[in-house]
């Protein structure tokens, strides 16, 4: 029942995804070869293969120090936006109040407004309140984006369980806390897990919040290999490559972990588009 | 309180929801402590997102010399800064219309939950992942003019020399796409297998072929959807930045407002103007939303499940 | 089973005809060349319980699904590889799928305008529609601000405005409360009769299903059990599994004892019945199929039938109760009376023999 026109235009979409695809993967080819490579000028394939590279970069972008910054950075994030936000998803999937819409919206500014909109009057306050520059500094500019992101994941995770889950809890004579502790916290373990992975994916690349907030010694890895390819001029590209590789390899570890609990488009999920009612 | 307010109170406390407030209970209401757990991230916002802005509002409008409006006086008449905003919509216009573009076909023949669905989708997800910067560095070597790419079209004959796909606008162009496609094709993917499939049959039931379930069915339902990915992308590539310092050329051609503001900060260390140029980045975006989610206006709003879901 | 007809004979009377239609899921059989022809103007119901095939079975007809073997032919015509929007179908979904979009007027004129009717004459069309199912006065209403049972009116208004020779119902009334689906079933079995258009209709209620169809369709595991009038397949059902489902809760197995003309004496449990034979009888032991209603309160003529028990359970129904009675030996049966009887009290009561009905037992049948 396929028309031959359907079957072409069927043809050229998946042509224009694998064109899509391919190249993206020989991009990231392309940096994991040069980052092995002992040179490389305009040949299919380099010279000659070397791991000095690595160690060369670890050495000259202080590789250890920056790969603890971001150890630091990340987890105060995912920890704090958690303490902040599961709490607030929980009285917003529950209560309904004046200006509940408003706050949600509040919420939700930051994750449509992009980074380096708000970055920038932000750097200012955080100069003038001197955090700039310092890890704690760092740490706020990212919290930012990250408490509402894990309200929005959050919010519907609790909406789904059923309120009559902690009625019942009560009824057999749970006080607030055991309620909280042994019913709620279970249920919602999932949901949290899945948060703070995508908070984690999320905030190892954000890169414009810790580019304007950061001072030399509190740069995560993504604003250190910015600067590394900055200044690319002057160094061999090889050792940033091996850098990239090095950012691409932290990434990726932690996005598979992820995958594993997360449907791949939660991590896209900014706005979705709620049905009205009528 | 009335009986049957009484009841419903009750029934609404079992539920575990706030019973609706009367005129009566409002006097009597018991603090719900629940609304507490709200007020960190409500103090957070405020602090460090409402605060910033508003106060970055006001530097804007006290420059270092030129009354209120020096700043943006200052903007509209130097070279290097007025023109800023149109560079930047010529790389996020296209961009946008590339990524919405692309993935409105792709996403739409990719709606059945299938095996491939899944790779695809997660496929994706790397380059969004990834981030800006690597794939900035992944461009400049593979897009570069020694760079594969390059190789193969010379070995293919079809394009002869070493391409120019770096360090102008090109290369910026290609980042943006890299980077945006896969969020447009994801979010515009979510949009449509949230349609009830049945409908697409109820149509084809009534005589309608694919194109006319595509037109009729399909599109009006997805215009609200496809309006807010249009806007969540196009903000999303109007404040491109890291691309094109690394793979545009920063000092002409691709030499976008984030630049222009990232300088005032930090190289020249006005704040005053760098946030007077944010807040036009800002105003700018803003109008372009408006206008677009304007239009959307002219299309049903309404729930996308058929009937009593 | 018949073999399958040549499809290229058009019979004129027929609005459909399915030949050995198989299809399969995977592993899954779901529908085992089933074969069945609907005459024009009538209502015929595919009824069975989840999983028997009978959506499988309509989506095919409506081109949803290919079939693996078979043909289907609409009004004389095949339609086997045929897509939906070619077929002249008009169908009715579970959740009605009503296009959100539009209001009930366009979605009401939605398939004359796929069909290219000029405007001026769909708007009376859509009035004439609306009308047929009372529905007016509502023609600017977004779906979203109808109630369940004017959506209901709705879909099926959208599905006869276009004339289609074959209408398709799948499990329309499902979605409704109770009080509403009787309603709607009777302004359903209405509009059929004012529009005598061929219609197969897919429930698992088998009230709705008595009370709407010109035939029924008994199906179960993709395989058609029966095929008869509504009083033919709930007095006479063809086997034990239509038995089951018609409600004729008292299911005995016993031993043959005899057998003669069509009459059956059978005994077990020390209980002895006669019935009548409804199919072959290969084994030593037979089932005994009896409705709780047709299990009467005293002794039957002569002592015949006559089972003796004790009350355990008493549901009051109104009109009549449901009596559980357990017989010395354990045997539990299901009765309906006009009185109910006490709790603990000694009860007799007899079936008679035209309506205890007779099956191979399940164990025996190959």
């Amino acid at each position: 029942m396929k028309t031959r026109l359907d079957r072409a235009w069927r043809g050229l979409l998946l042509g224009l995804m694998t064109l899509f695809v391919v190249n993206v993967g020989l991009m990231i080819a392309a940096v994991a070869t040069s980052s092995f490579a002992r040179r490389w000028l305009g040949t299919w394939l380099p010279e000659g293969w070397t791991t000095g590279w690595y160690t060369a970069a670890w050495k000259e972008f202080q590789l250890d120090w920056i790969l603890w910054v971001t150890v630091e950075v990340v987890f105060a994030v995912v920890f704090l936006s958690l303490l902040i936000g599961v709490p607030a998803a929980y009285t917003l999937a529950r209560r309904n109040f004046i200006g509940k819409r408003a706050l949600m919206l509040l919420f939700l500014l930051p994750l449509m407004v992009p980074p380096i909109t708000y970055g920038i009057p932000l750097a200012t306050v955080l100069y003038k309140a001197q955090l700039a520059g310092t890890i704690n500094g760092v740490i706020l500019a990212n919290l930012i984006p990250a408490a509402p992101f894990v309200i929005l994941v959050m919010t519907p995770f609790i909406e789904q369980i059923d309120p009559n889950l902690e009625s019942a809890a009560r009824v057999f004579g749970a006080s607030t806390a055991r309620m909280f502790w042994h019913v709620l916290v279970p249920l919602l373990a999932p949901g949290i897990l899945a948060a703070s992975l995508l908070v984690l994916v999320r905030t190892i690349a954000l890169f414009e919040l810790t580019f304007l907030t950061a001072g030399p010694d509190s740069q995560t890895l993504v604003v250190a290999l910015y600067y590394a390819v900055f200044a690319a001029g002057v160094r061999a590209p090889q050792s940033v490559d091996a850098m990239a590789m090095v950012y691409m390899l932290v990434t990726l570890v932690w996005l598979l972990i992820a995958l594993r609990f997360v449907n791949p488009t939660q991590l896209v999920s900014r706005v979705k588009e709620q049905p009205l009612t009528a | 309180m009335s009986r049957s307010s009484a009841r419903s109170s009750i029934r609404a406390t079992l539920r575990g929801r706030e019973a609706p407030v009367s005129a009566t209970t409002l006097a009597r209401a018991p603090f719900d402590r629940a609304l507490l757990l709200v007020v960190p991230a409500t103090a957070f916002m405020l602090i460090l997102f409402v605060y910033p802005f508003l106060y970055g509002l006001g530097l804007s409008f006290e420059p270092k010399e030129g009354g209120a409006l020096g700043n943006y006086r200052h903007f509209f008449t130097t070279d290097n800064l007025w023109p800023t905003i149109w560079t930047t919509l010529r790389l996020a216009v296209p961009a946008t219309l590339i990524n919405v573009g692309l993935a409105l076909p792709i996403a739409y023949k990719m709606r059945v939950k299938t095996r491939y669905q899944r790779w695809v989708t997660t496929i994706l997800v790397v380059p969004i992942t990834l981030g800006t910067v690597l794939i900035a560095e992944g461009a400049l070597t593979y897009f570069g003019p020694k760079g594969w790419l390059s190789q193969t079209l010379q070995l293919l004959h079809i394009y002869d020399g070493p391409i120019r796909l770096t360090h102008n606008y090109w290369g910026v162009l290609i980042s943006l796409v890299i980077s945006g496609f896969p969020f447009a094709f994801l979010l515009i993917l979510s949009y449509i297998t949230g349609i009830d499939p049945v409908l697409a049959r109820a149509a084809a039931a009534l005589g309608a072929d694919p194109a006319a379930q595509f037109r009729h069915i399909y599109l009006p339902l997805l215009a609200p959807g496809l309006a807010m990915c249009f806007c969540l992308a196009f903000v999303q590539a109007f404040s491109v930045f890291p691309s094109a310092v690394l793979l545009g050329s920063p000092a002409g051609p691709t030499r976008v407002i984030s630049i222009a503001a990232y300088e005032a900060a930090f190289e020249q260390y006005d704040y005053s103007l760098a946030s007077a140029i944010a807040m036009i980045m800002g105003f700018v975006q803003l109008v372009i939303v408006a206008a677009v989610l304007g239009l959307r206006n002219l299309f049903y709003r309404g729930p996308v499940t058929g009937g009593k879901g | 089973m018949s073999k399958p007809a040549d499809p290229g004979t058009a019979d004129p009377a027929l609005a459909v005809r399915l030949d050995g239609i198989t299809k399969r899921f995977g592993e899954v059989v779901a529908l085992h060349e089933v074969s069945l022809q609907v005459q024009r103007g009538e209502l015929m119901t595919l009824l069975g319980p989840s999983g028997c095939g009978k959506t499988t079975l309509l989506n095919l007809v409506a081109g949803f699904l290919v079939p693996d073997a078979g043909e289907i032919a609409i009004d004389g015509v095949r339609v086997t590889d045929l897509p939906t929007y070619r077929r002249e179908i008009g169908m009715t979904f579970q959740n009605y799928a009503l296009f959100p979009h539009m209001s009930v007027e366009r979605n009401v004129g939605f398939g004359l305008r796929m069909q290219g009717v000029p405007a001026s004459q769909i708007t009376p069309r859509v009035a004439r529609a609306l009308k047929l199912v009372q529905l007016v006065q509502q023609e600017h209403k977004l779906p979203g601000q109808l109630s369940g049972g004017q959506q209901q009116r709705v879909a099926i208004a959208r599905a006869i405005v276009i004339e289609p020779p074959l209408v398709l119902m799948d499990e329309p009334l499902s979605n409704l409360d109770a009080k509403l689906r009787i309603e709607t079933r009777a302004e359903i079995r209405r509009i059929h009769r004012e529009l005598d258009r061929a219609t197969i209709y897919v429930t698992h209620d088998q009230d709705e299903a008595l009370s709407l169809a010109d035939r029924i369709v008994v199906m179960k595991d993709g395989v058609v059990q029966q095929i008869a009038a509504p009083p033919e397949v709930y007095a006479q059902p063809a086997n034990l599994e239509v038995a089951r489902f018609m409600g004729y809760r008292n299911v005995l197995e016993l031993g043959v004892d005899a057998e003669h003309d069509g009459r059956v004496t059978l005994s077990g449990s020390e209980i002895r019945l006669t019935g009548v034979r409804k199919q072959a009888l290969p084994g030593a032991r037979a089932c005994v199929a009896i409705r709780p209603e047709e299990l009467v309160m005293g002794d039957g003529p002569g002592g015949l039938n006559t089972i003796v028990g004790r009350v355990e359970n008493v549901e009051y129904c109104g009109r009549d109760s449901l009596i559980d009675i357990v017989t010395a030996s354990g045997v539990l049966l299901h009765a309906r009376a006009a009185r109910p009887a006490a709790l603990g009290d000694e009860v007799r009561v007899h079936v008679p023999v035209e309506r205890a009905l007779v099956y191979p037992s399940d164990a025996a049948r190959a």
